[in-house]
């Protein structure tokens, strides 16, 4: 979230999209209602379901799933050729009048730079104009025909209202209708938020859905503002957390980045990285990118990161290509994986295309599952009947389960959605031989350093210099490693602007991440989690809710990243003079000499008002982009691509350009997805309300509330297939079946899209052959496996498949 | 259950008059439609405050579930899909249970002396110590809400959490609600409350919107705020004007002689078959006396 929790209650016009809070997100719901009950707020609901969302919404419209950026894009149209944008706030805070280069095209569907062959784009054109001072040119006009604005206006002037309705069934009076509602927040004392999670993470198209909502807000001028932002709803209580520390594979903790297999040189990697800035007097705040790293690298590698190795950089894996999920289970498919260690995690259930995922975990030679529950993915080698129709006697694999706690049986942290470390207690003691998550990878990681000691081997450097002094090496607590992640001095610090004066004592817990250095003198597990456990003690457990300004930032109730900020980008809620845009929700002010007020600025504190710097201090330009430059795998602007698996065989907007040019996909995929012919109906898979994934359907309670699987259809559809209300179903796609009970519901409706008529399958995904409940078949038989093409998260919300009754 | 017997002014088949020392203030419970998303967090938080556990059920192609109220599940989420006007869909929701009524049909059913009993704060509860399991109070009731156990033959039904209550602590559905569509306190505040969210509906266009406290019943201590509360039997068949069926106003009433006849009855019965037999099963024999003497 770029906001939080508790500031939805601040929006004036609430938009669901790509989400369902109601359902996934019940308690975090209460603040819709809070906006609804307190601040007369609209709340709006856009999802190819009438969901329980939609039960509470003032406005509910369908649209045909996989095309929100259509519907989007749309919105960007109504919104200029309207004129409501906040024209202050986007001059000043957006990149609307910088100019791009020269060569940057879009035509049939392509960008500049396309490569067939690898699916790539060259994009050395989506960049500013550099000028001759070495800084991007702007026009402060607006005019230019290469400014991004009207190159803004340009890309999204083809989808007017017609065309919106006609790729996503929206009846245009709805839609035009939600563009009037988004369009009153154009002015400086309304915001609009947005609240969004798998519905449009789980796209081919996905991360640029996001963008498109950013947009749609940057030209609202509801980004830093109260009650605005883009906000994800974050799935699992810690998954942000999981990001946070870095636990993709091609991430290091806070956002930093593992070097590809080219950048074997220090300086080189860092160069790139610490972003000079793109015009002047910006802070380009990532310039402080070589102190995280370094401290990051002293934190792990202790006194053996020197500058004369360059921290120990060469240690770092250098990698060749991104491992994600697909790409490892693709590896594992074609034999190249030996073995798997699955922590936390239940892929078998949570990755597409079962039969794809059987075939390659069966030919590992071992497994090993860190989990409180015994997931399907443990016992994936168990027959049990038309559910896991598997031969045990064919499958070697040697599969071990570690049990763990859960997180109630642990004192630790977890990071919700608004940035929120909250610190909490353990609730009871773990069942028979579980081990907190921490000691079971302590035992291992101290077993193989054994094991290089006794025999060295190749590369045993980084194992056998790896920081490890936990009072108690087999068990690390969470206490210390919280302290690790905040980190400390490792010498005395001087005030660089006062020889004579000691900032921090050796040894001493900083209190944040501006004390970091580059000199080896500071270490820092996550530089984002600095000052959530300083000499004050643990920031993380503070629990005093007062909120004097009443927006709901109560800045002494736990510890949110960055540096306490509760709503990011809060420079911009000022105009450039320093006057709150809107006075009854002001977030920080200048008192004269410094910045300060209801949330921690997120700016350079003495920099006064009228001064060039812009609030988004993160890029080195200064400003929100509109035109995402070369950050993107598929284009500087957000473009309508179909779902892979497409019920209308076309893309209207460009028909030889259907589906995301730079997805990756693998071989023998691309051939096996499904066409309308044989599988007409657009499934999506969701989450209900009564489960959480895969795990609670181990729990009685919430087996009582769902028991048993189904997928909901239209009355319409059920009719033609002679469907009734309770009655078994079978459903397929071209990656196998699952048979569930039939929900007929007036939820789900046929929608008229380019002259057909496109019925939707919701297909709930919460059961599996494990549990209390009963059981089911793992929804992911049915999904392709192609994800994002710049996240590669799965596209688990648009593909094909039929229906008849069983 | 748990309030003292000190609050009690009612007491099924009871003639003798109830302490009347002390007064306490009515509460209520009330149940926004409005703000309900339907996550059935109160089901949840029903069977774990009370500890009781239906079976894993199945799912009959409706969200529901279990289906109904049972003798485990005192609360269940209904939803109905309705469109009032073309194409304007709107998916009800609503947490069915006891509605607490101030003239409970339950009570006055009920031959059985204290098996069910009204507290002065509103609350009807049910001592299943005392109940015999004739049902009678399932026939009495205007919104069939009690359930007859086949365990141990005895009715079961929401207690509005009276242990809760006793002891200055919310129902347990009220206190798990996500968004604050349960909420519970004095009943005067609740209706204030109630007024605040219709003046609301009202103004995102329910221009029908009101507050369920139907005075067939005397009014209720769970008030539910219904955006179209001049049609409740959309929301899952919500009764329009409920009141005392006739059976138990015969009953009540031209029967009454008779009908205390066959209390005494009943209860020598009870007592025999509890000496007898012990308290587990009320026998066939036991229930046709009964029957006949009415």
């Amino acid at each position: 979230m770029t906001n939080h929790w508790v500031d939805i209650k601040n929006a004036n016009v609430i938009i669901i999209m790509g989400g369902n809070a109601a359902e996934a997100h019940p308690c975090g719901f209460k603040w819709v209602t809070e906006a609804k009950a307190h601040n007369n707020a609209k709340l709006v609901v856009i999802d190819p379901r009438f969901t329980r969302s939609a039960a509470v919404a003032d406005l509910y419209t369908p649209l045909r799933t996989g095309t929100d950026i259509a519907f989007l894009g749309g919105v960007i149209n109504y919104l200029l050729s309207h004129d409501k944008i906040q024209h202050e706030y986007v001059k000043a805070y957006s990149n609307a009048p910088f100019i791009v280069a020269e060569g940057y095209r879009f035509d049939s569907g392509l960008f500049s730079g396309y490569d067939e062959a690898t699916r790539k784009y060259d994009k050395a054109t989506w960049a500013y104009e550099i000028g001759p001072d070495g800084y991007a040119t702007v026009d402060e006009t607006l005019q230019h025909p290469r400014c991004v604005l009207q190159l803004l206006k340009t890309h999204y002037s083809r989808y007017t209202p017609d065309v919106v309705s006609n790729i996503c069934g929206t009846p245009k009076d709805a839609f035009l209708k939600v563009c009037e509602i988004i369009a009153t927040t154009s002015v400086p004392d309304r915001t609009l938020t947005f609240m969004y999670a798998l519905g449009w993470t789980q796209h081919s198209v996905g991360s640029q859905m996001i963008r498109t909502a950013a947009m749609v807000q940057l030209l609202l001028g509801n980004v830093g503002m109260a009650g605005g932002g883009v906000n994800a709803l974050r799935g699992h209580s810690n998954i942000q957390g999981l990001t946070d520390l870095g636990l993709l594979s091609n991430l290091l903790p806070g956002y930093l980045t593992l070097p590809g297999e080219k950048e074997t040189d220090f300086q080189g990697y860092i160069g790139k990285r610490a972003l000079k800035p793109l015009r002047p007097g910006q802070m380009s705040y990532w310039q402080n990118y070589g102190k995280f790293h370094v401290s990051l690298l002293k934190s792990w590698f202790g006194n053996a990161a020197t500058k004369e190795n360059n921290w120990c950089f060469d240690w770092l894996p250098k990698l060749d290509k991104v491992y994600d999920v697909l790409q490892v289970f693709e590896l594992m498919h074609q034999g190249k994986l030996n073995g798997y260690f699955c922590q936390g995690f239940n892929p078998l259930a949570s990755i597409p295309h079962k039969a794809k995922l059987i075939g390659a975990m069966a030919k590992l030679k071992y497994m090993v599952v860190i989990d409180p529950l015994a997931t399907e993915t443990s016992c994936f080698w168990e027959n049990h009947g038309e559910y896991n129709d598997v031969d045990p006697s064919k499958i070697q694999t040697e599969v071990i389960r570690l049990p763990s706690t859960c997180f109630a049986e642990e004192n630790g942290s977890l990071t919700n959605s608004g940035r929120w470390l909250q610190w909490h207690y353990k609730g009871a003691e773990p069942p028979g031989e579980a081990k907190p998550d921490a000691d079971i990878v302590a035992g291992i990681f101290l077993k193989l350093r054994e094991l290089y000691q006794k025999e060295g081997g190749a590369f045993p450097d980084p194992i056998l210099n790896l920081t490890w002094d936990y009072k108690t090496p087999h068990a690390p607590a969470p206490e210390e490693l919280a302290m690790e992640y905040n980190g400390k001095a490792l010498a005395d610090l001087i005030d660089p602007k006062d020889p004579t004066k000691v900032v921090m004592k050796k040894g001493q817990q900083l209190d944040g991440f501006a004390q970091l250095r580059d000199d080896g003198s500071t270490a820092c597990g996550c530089w984002l989690y600095s000052g959530a456990w300083t000499e004050k003690g643990n920031m993380m457990a503070r629990r005093d809710n007062s909120d004097p300004s009443g927006l709901g930032n109560t800045l002494n109730w736990a510890f949110a990243w960055p540096a306490n900020r509760r709503v990011l980008y809060n420079r911009a809620s000022c105009d450039p003079s320093g006057k709150p845009w809107d006075p009854k929700r002001q977030l920080i002010g200048w008192d004269g000499s410094k910045w300060s007020g209801a949330d921690i600025p997120d700016f350079k504190p003495d920099v006064p008002p009228g001064d060039s710097m812009g609030p988004f201090i993160m890029q080195p330009e200064g400003v929100g982009r509109l035109f995402a430059l070369d950050k993107m795998a598929e284009g500087p602007f957000p473009e309508h691509y179909e779902p892979f698996e497409t019920p209308i065989d076309t893309n209207p907007l460009h028909p030889k350009v259907i589906s995301n040019p730079a997805a990756r996909v693998f071989k023998g995929d691309l051939e096996a997805f499904g066409k309308s012919k044989e599988y007409p109906y657009a499934a999506t898979t969701y989450r209900l309300t009564e489960h959480f994934h895969f795990w609670t359907k181990h729990t009685r309670l919430a087996s009582i509330l769902q028991p048993e699987q189904f997928v909901e259809v239209s009355e319409e559809l059920a009719k033609e297939k002679g469907i009734k209300d309770g009655d078994k179903v079978k459903v397929w796609s071209s990656r196998g079946f699952i048979k569930a009970v039939a929900v007929v519901t007036k939820r789900i409706r046929p929608l008229q899209v380019n002259g057909r008529t496109v019925h939707h399958v919701g297909i709930p995904i919460h059961w599996g052959f494990k549990g209390v409940a009963k059981s089911g078949y793992l929804a992911n038989i049915l999904t392709p496996f192609v994800g994002d093409a710049n996240t590669q998260t799965p596209e688990f919300k648009s593909f094909l498949v039929n229906i008849e009754k069983a | 259950m748990a309030l003292q017997s000190l609050d009690i002014t009612r007491r099924s088949a009871t003639t003798t008059p109830s302490p009347s020392q002390r007064k306490t203030q009515e509460v209520a419970k009330l149940i926004d439609i409005s703000k309900c998303i339907g996550c059935k967090a109160c089901q949840v938080a029903c069977m774990e405050w009370n500890d009781t556990r239906d079976a894993v059920g199945s799912n009959h192609g409706v969200y529901d579930n279990p289906m109904d109220l049972t003798e485990n599940s005192w609360t269940v989420m209904r939803y109905a899909e309705v469109e009032l006007e073309q194409g304007k869909l709107e998916w009800l929701i609503r947490k069915d249970g006891c509605m607490h009524c101030t003239e409970p049909g339950c009570l006055k059913a009920c031959p059985a002396p204290g098996a069910v009993v009204q507290y002065s704060n509103g609350i009807v509860d049910f001592h299943e110590e005392n109940c015999i399991g004739c049902g009678y109070c399932i026939t009495g009731c205007p919104f069939n809400i009690p359930r007859l156990s086949k365990k141990d033959s005895k009715v079961y039904k929401c207690t509005l959490c009276s242990d809760r209550v006793a002891v200055g602590q919310e129902p347990a559905c009220a206190k798990t609600c996500p968004t604050g569509a349960i909420v519970f306190g004095i009943k005067e505040a609740m209706l204030h409350h109630a007024e605040g969210r219709v003046a609301d509906l009202k103004n995102r266009g329910f221009a029908k919107a009101g507050i369920y406290d139907p005075q067939g019943v005397g009014g209720t201590h769970v008030i539910y705020v219904l955006p179209h509360a001049d049609r409740p039997e959309i929301y899952c068949g919500l009764p329009r004007n409920p009141s005392i069926g006739p059976m138990v106003e015969l009953w009540k009433g031209a029967a009454k002689p008779l009908a205390s006849f066959g209390l005494a009855m009943v209860v020598a019965a009870s007592f025999f078959h509890y000496v007898t037999k012990g308290p587990s099963e009320v026998s066939p024999e036991i229930e046709k006396e009964f029957e006949d003497e009415k």
